[in-house]
């Protein structure tokens, strides 16, 4: 009934169009995908038999060995949980069968009161049968009275403590089960979320860059959730329904075999029922779902291109769409909630029907002689118990399926290549010289398509490499290889002449500063986020790098200063301030390699021309790797790379490029055209 | 974030009696099925509450007295009472689960409505994406919360009233254990829960920062190796964690303790009605069927007790809601509606002295702006972010009104445009390239539904899009995704800029349209453009200095004034802005 308020974590996924692409991506993109969240259906959405529409799991059972393997580090305190429940169980199943025996007692005082006091039983019995009333002689013979005498209060109170004190026993027992799972499940789910993220900081990039980006999200938090709300919920309430099932339905024998076989009509009734209304309530949950998507779909279509609806002059026939998948809508939950709202009366009918025909038979046979009314008013209660937990497993049944569904998506990620075991034969001095040497270096997600081929090339300290050349021609996968983000597979790349594949990822990765488009930031202070760069970075070092790199100035502005806090999204700061802050960063972690990748997306103009200056304060005396786009950074580089499929066509300064007229003056001359005069008038204006 | 209040802050403020009135205006299209669901209810809980009478009956006058007759005529009628109640408990949830739908189906309606009504100022001041969820997530609760107010909040009541009145038919000697047992577990489970509400609230907080961090790390992983802050991630998520499993435990101890203190609570009840009712029995003040009867009602009340309570608990999450639901209801459209006016026979856009602020804000975005696009030409409009381009460039298909001045054209206020006429006129390529769900003539078609397929793809030829969508295999009907995130930046900037021709308005508005092409694209795309939009209003947001400098008169803005105006030649003469906006653009942007 109360289950943990999954519904608020359902936050807005985002799906990402995956592919090679996907390192040369669009921030536009994505900034457009956090608006339009994945529709995750809620605990609001009113699915009472299991919440989440069940993803079916591809392999149900070696999963679902795998999830209770997790349980398998907490074996021994997870047996004495079902021992404890079990326990419970049996005592609470017992109780009833008591609390019957004191009806009796009460019942016999009544008729035993009525009867006259001092007269053998035998007697009286024999005085009923002459009378005619052989029902009730049968009755009497069969009752343990003392005529006379009214309710044995000694025996009465004598049962009552005994129940009480099962009961509590029991109560406390399932309080200490439940206590000792709460903290078992935990350990385990604290564990597997550890697991995850070691994992995560595992695998190559490559399995990021390749996958959907809100896919992998969901897998990494929703589907623990999920998994979190399963091993918590439904293993125990499992283990506790079945047992309660097959207490109640021993106990139902042991009082009365005739009687259980009654009730046990009752049985094959409610799974019908059960079955029945809930495949079919499943089916209209998943329709219900599905129409909640696609009208979810209009309306974030709707509000997300409004000035477009608006300038286009759509209204009519949005608000037309809107109101038919919204009449479907109606009808698919209306439908949903009606039938899985007919499991509970359905089920209450059955069990009435039974408690009429157990009150029934067993009032004959009380009346006949053939049973206490204790026993009977117990084998009631029993039948009463019986069919809620065959209710509640049915409800579980569901949370298992999706929960194990959850669980083999999860698992998935577990399972996935990690990167190559580190070489880390070779040592580098702390800080290298950033000499950088390409040696034939090929590389491609799939050998029949290399997006590297055959690259050669040598940098030298201290010196400006410029990469240009149209998307797609493999500028940001050279950088890539550089950050060993993928390994190389052809060539070698040497960095201070050594090869990076004999270093540690972490060695070569620590010699380098990156600067990407996308101007990552975590959540956090900006002083927090500087200092990323050089965790032992003192206060008066970050206020110095922020300097440096024309932080300082608008970080000063801000009502919080160094501690304003940045969230993932931007907000407090502009795109063009994000891209300061990820320049300080680089800055005061000082590398001796530096990557940059300028802007290519419009930001303010003065901000831009902050960025151009604080790059350019981040080169001084550093290697860099810059994929450029600005002439200026061009035309001061040392060397220019131009790129064209995967290959380095031409490489040199600017002057010799334009004097070779090939590639590069190609480009120029058409980003240009007539570039050079703007050049020069610009150049006159400056004067 | 949506968070859970706790009960003080709803019942301190009138978020209840928001919720109240939301429901209750919104029920009154439903009162017949309303009065249904009660009628109903009614009689299925006083069937369900005869039961034990008539069980209590068959045990005095059947068992005691050995009369089955009475046992079997009993049980028949028993068998009747189970039937009505069993078909009026359906009958009440059908009517119940129809209310609750249709009235969610309304409320959906309605904000959806209201949203298109507003004008885009009052969107952005929500904000689109709580809007979308207000038009579900939120609708959704409420709905839900009505749905179970259908189903138990009517039965609810009724049972614990009828359960009293027939425990006390019965025996009024044995009453005083209602009045013990039931605020007793009332005050239990209620204390648990107030305990529990914060706590949720708080789990709920870590989940978020668990799966935010995790959600950072995948989207900065390329920031986190580079820096090598793998170990640094792993501390910052295990702390994350920890907090987590920490205040989870915490609930995890409060929940378990909820289940075996009502079993307990119900037990004594129990075991309290044997001994003092078999007192009272014993003393002849109380048949024994009605100890068996009394028994079976106290359970019933403490079970509706019970459920009583759980269901205050879905009450503060739904009165935010229909709180942020109330909200969007009331919001005033800014936009008055149009008077309607002859569509105008010229086409040159005029703003005179135009100012435009956003609400709050303390600097006007546009400050007494005034300029002529005229037709036939291309007027450029440049300026840093945040100078007003863009909200310039809204104003004219009327996506907001300004506060002072006008904006013409052909000699026409906009405000007298009805929208069809509006989109007759103007064609707008907005700044971030948005496509719909659909396919790429669906998409083209968004302007002008009943263009032909010539005319589609000379759009496409025009906005250099042909290629592209000719090598699809489905050519125009290629799926194109919500969003057109399927599609690279620069294809959606092209379609975007196709589906604009394909309207054929009088005016094209260009926001920023040119961004995501490469530099070659861009050029043959404004070449061809030129041709298409011969004799047409062509106004231009751009960046670019090759985009600026061919157009036949540039606009320059500067926080939100025009500082300058003329050719681009005229204005790196004599305009500092200009010029200063130039150089920082003199780039090769695009090469990559």
């Amino acid at each position: 009934m109360m289950r943990k308020n999954k519904a608020e974590s359902s936050t807005a996924e985002s799906s990402t169009a995956g592919s090679k692409e996907t390192a040369e991506r669009d921030a536009e993109a994505q900034a457009l995908e956090e608006l339009v969240p994945e529709y995750t259906p809620t605990e609001a959405d009113g699915d009472m038999f299991g919440g989440t529409p069940a993803k079916k799991a591809e392999h149900f059972w070696p999963s679902v060995k795998r999830l209770v393997g997790l349980l398998r580090p907490e074996s021994a305190q997870f047996s004495l949980v079902v021992v404890l429940v079990t326990v419970s169980v049996v005592m609470t199943v017992i109780a009833p069968k008591i609390l019957g025996a004191a009806m009796d007692v009460i019942f016999n005082g009544v008729i035993g009161s009525r009867l006259p006091q001092g007269v053998p039983l035998e007697t009286l019995v024999a005085a009923q049968r002459a009378a005619g009333n052989e029902q009730f002689a049968d009755m009497l013979a069969k009752a343990n009275m003392v005529p006379g005498a009214g309710i044995d209060f000694v025996e009465l109170s004598r049962l009552i403590v005994i129940v009480l004190v099962l009961y509590m026993v029991a109560s406390t027992l399932v309080w200490l089960q439940g206590y000792l799972l709460n903290a078992l499940v935990m350990r385990v789910v604290y564990k597997l979320r550890e697991d995850i993220e070691r994992k995560l900081n595992r695998l190559p990039l490559g399995y990021f860059d390749t996958r959907q980006r809100g896919d992998l999200m969901s897998r990494v938090t929703n589907d623990v959730d999920n998994i979190q709300a399963a091993l918590q919920q439904a293993f125990s309430q499992l283990v506790q329904s079945a047992l309660t099932v097959l207490g109640i339905g021993v106990m139902m024998f042991i009082v009365s075999w005739q009687l259980a076989l009654i009730a046990l009509i009752a049985l094959p009734l409610s799974a019908v029922i059960a079955g029945v209304i809930g495949s079919r309530s499943q089916k209209l949950f998943a329709a219900q779902w599905k129409h909640t998507g696609s009208l979810n779909g209009h309306v974030e279509e709707t509000f997300s291109g409004l000035e477009l609806v608006r300038a286009y002059g759509r209204d009519t026939e949005m608000l037309a769409e809107f109101d038919e998948r919204n009449e479907h809508l109606f009808k698919a939950s209306f439908g949903a909630q009606f039938v899985s709202g007919m499991i509970m009366p359905a089920m209450a009918f059955v069990s009435y029907l039974s408690y009429v025909l157990v009150a029934v038979v067993g009032g004959v046979r009380v009346a006949t002689g053939q049973m206490t009314l204790g026993d009977a008013t117990a084998f009631i209660q029993y039948s009463r118990e019986f069919s809620q937990p065959i209710g509640e497993m049915a409800g579980i049944a569901n949370m298992i399926q999706s929960g194990v569904a959850s669980a083999e998506r999860t698992f998935e990620i577990l399972d996935a290549d990690e990167q190559d075991a580190e070489e880390d034969s070779e040592l580098l001095p702390a800080r290298t010289d950033g000499h950088v040497r390409f040696e034939n270096v090929s590389f491609g997600y799939a050998p029949e398509t290399p997006l590297i081929r055959d690259v050669s090339f040598t940098v030298e300290p201290g010196q400006t490499v410029a990469i240009v050349g149209p998307t797609g021609a493999g500028k940001t996968t050279l950088v890539n290889l550089v950050m060993r983000f993928y390994e190389v597979t052809g060539g070698r790349i040497l960095l201070d002449g050594v090869d990076t594949r004999e270093l540690s990822r972490e060695q070569v990765r620590s010699q380098v500063g990156m600067v990407l488009q996308d101007a990552w930031l975590f959540e956090g202070t900006i002083r927090e986020n500087i200092r990323y760069g050089r965790l032992d970075a003192t206060d008066e070092e970050i206020v110095a790098a922020a300097k440096a790199t024309m932080v300082d100035k608008f970080v000063r502005q801000l009502p919080d200063g160094y501690d304003t806090v940045v969230d993932a999204d931007g907000g407090t700061v502009s795109a063009g301030e994000r891209q300061l802050l990820t320049i300080a960063r680089a800055f005061i972690a000082s590398p001796s390699l530096l990557i940059l990748d300028e802007a290519t997306s419009s930001v303010d103009t003065r901000t831009e021309l902050l960025v151009q200056h604080a790059m350019a304060a981040l080169r001084t005396d550093r290697t860099s790797f810059v994929i450029a786009h600005r002439l200026s950074t061009i035309r001061d580089a040392h060397t220019i790379l131009v790129m064209e499929d995967g290959d380095i066509v031409e490489h040199g300064n600017h002057e010799q490029l334009l004097a070779h007229r090939g590639a590069y003056y190609k480009l120029y001359m058409t980003q240009f055209q007539g570039g050079r005069d703007l050049d020069e008038e610009m150049a006159a204006e400056a004067h | 974030m949506f968070v859970t209040p706790s009960f003080k802050d709803i019942f301190e403020s009138n978020l209840v009696l928001k919720l109240l009135r939301l429901s209750i205006s919104h029920a009154k299209p439903y009162k017949a099925w309303i009065a249904a669901v009660i009628v109903l209810q009614l009689i299925s809980t006083v069937a369900a509450l005869y039961l034990p009478t008539l069980n209590a009956r068959i045990i005095d006058e059947g068992i005691a007295k050995g009369d089955t007759d009475f046992i079997w005529s009993t049980g028949v009628t028993m068998v009747v009472v189970c039937f009505i109640q069993v078909i009026s408990a359906i009958g009440g949830i059908y009517f119940g689960a129809r209310t609750a739908m249709a009235i969610g189906r309304d409320l959906r309606r309605e904000v959806y409505y209201r949203v298109n009504a507003l004008g885009a100022l009052d969107v952005s001041h929500f904000g689109t994406a709580t809007l979308i969820t207000r038009n579900t997530n939120d609708v959704q609760q409420v709905q839900m919360l009505l749905l179970m107010a259908l189903n138990f909040m009517v039965s609810t009541p009724i049972m614990c009233i009828g359960g009293i009145i027939m425990a006390l038919r019965e025996d009024v000697g044995l009453s005083w254990l209602v009045w013990v047992s039931v605020p007793l577990l009332f005050a239990v489970v209620g204390f648990l829960v107030v305990k529990l509400l914060p706590l949720f609230r708080e789990m709920q907080d870590r989940i978020d920062t668990v799966n935010g961090v995790l959600r950072e790390q995948i989207t900065g992983i390329r920031v986190i190796r580079a820096f090598v802050r793998e170990d640094y991630e792993a501390g910052r998520y295990r702390d994350a964690n920890l907090a987590l499993t920490k205040v989870s435990v915490k609930v995890g101890n409060l929940f378990v303790l909820m289940f075996p203190v009502i079993m307990m609570i119900l037990h004594l009840a129990t075991a309290a009605v044997l001994w003092f009712g078999g007192h009272r029995v014993d003393a002849g003040q109380m048949q024994i069927g009605s100890l068996t009867a009394f028994l079976q009602y106290l359970l019933q009340i403490l079970v509706a007790v019970m459920m009583g309570v759980f269901m205050v608990m879905m009450i503060p999450r739904a009165a935010i809601s229909a709180e942020r639901l109330d909200e969007v209801f009331s919001a005033e459209p800014s936009l008055a509606v149009p008077v309607g006016a002859d569509q105008p026979e010229r086409h040159e856009v005029e703003f005179s002295a135009v100012s435009f602020g956003y609400p709050g804000a303390e600097r006007p975005v546009l400050n007494n702006v005034s300029f002529t696009a005229r037709e036939g030409q291309t007027t450029a409009i440049v300026g840093s972010t945040g100078s007003g381009k863009s909200t310039l460039l809204n104003l004219i298909p009327r996506l907001f009104d300004p506060q002072a001045g006008t904006v013409r054209i052909g000699g026409v206020e906009v405000s007298e445009l009805s929208r069809s006429q509006m989109a007759e006129l103007v064609g707008l390529v907005p700044q971030k390239p948005y496509l719909f769900s659909g396919t790429v003539a669906s998409n083209l078609k968004f302007g002008r539904p009943d263009a032909g397929d010539d005319e589609l793809w000379e759009a496409l030829r025009v906005a250099q899009a042909k290629d592209f969508v000719d090598g699809k295999p489905h050519r125009l009907n290629t799926p194109i995704a919500q969003g057109g995130i399927n599609v690279s930046g620069g294809q959606r900037q092209r379609l975007c800029i196709a589906r604009a021709l394909a309207a054929r308005p009088r005016i094209y508005l260009f926001d920023d349209s040119f961004s995501a092409l490469d530099v070659a694209t861009d050029q043959r795309l404004r070449e061809s453009l030129a041709d298409a939009t011969t004799g047409a209003t062509v106004i231009i947001v751009a960046q670019r200095v090759s985009t600026i400098r061919e157009a036949d008169h540039i606009i320059v803005l500067d926080g939100g004034e025009v500082v300058g105006a003329g050719t681009h030649e005229e204005l790196l003469e004599s305009n500092a802005t200009y010029r200063e906006i130039v150089e920082s653009q003199l780039s090769v942007e695009g090469a990559g």
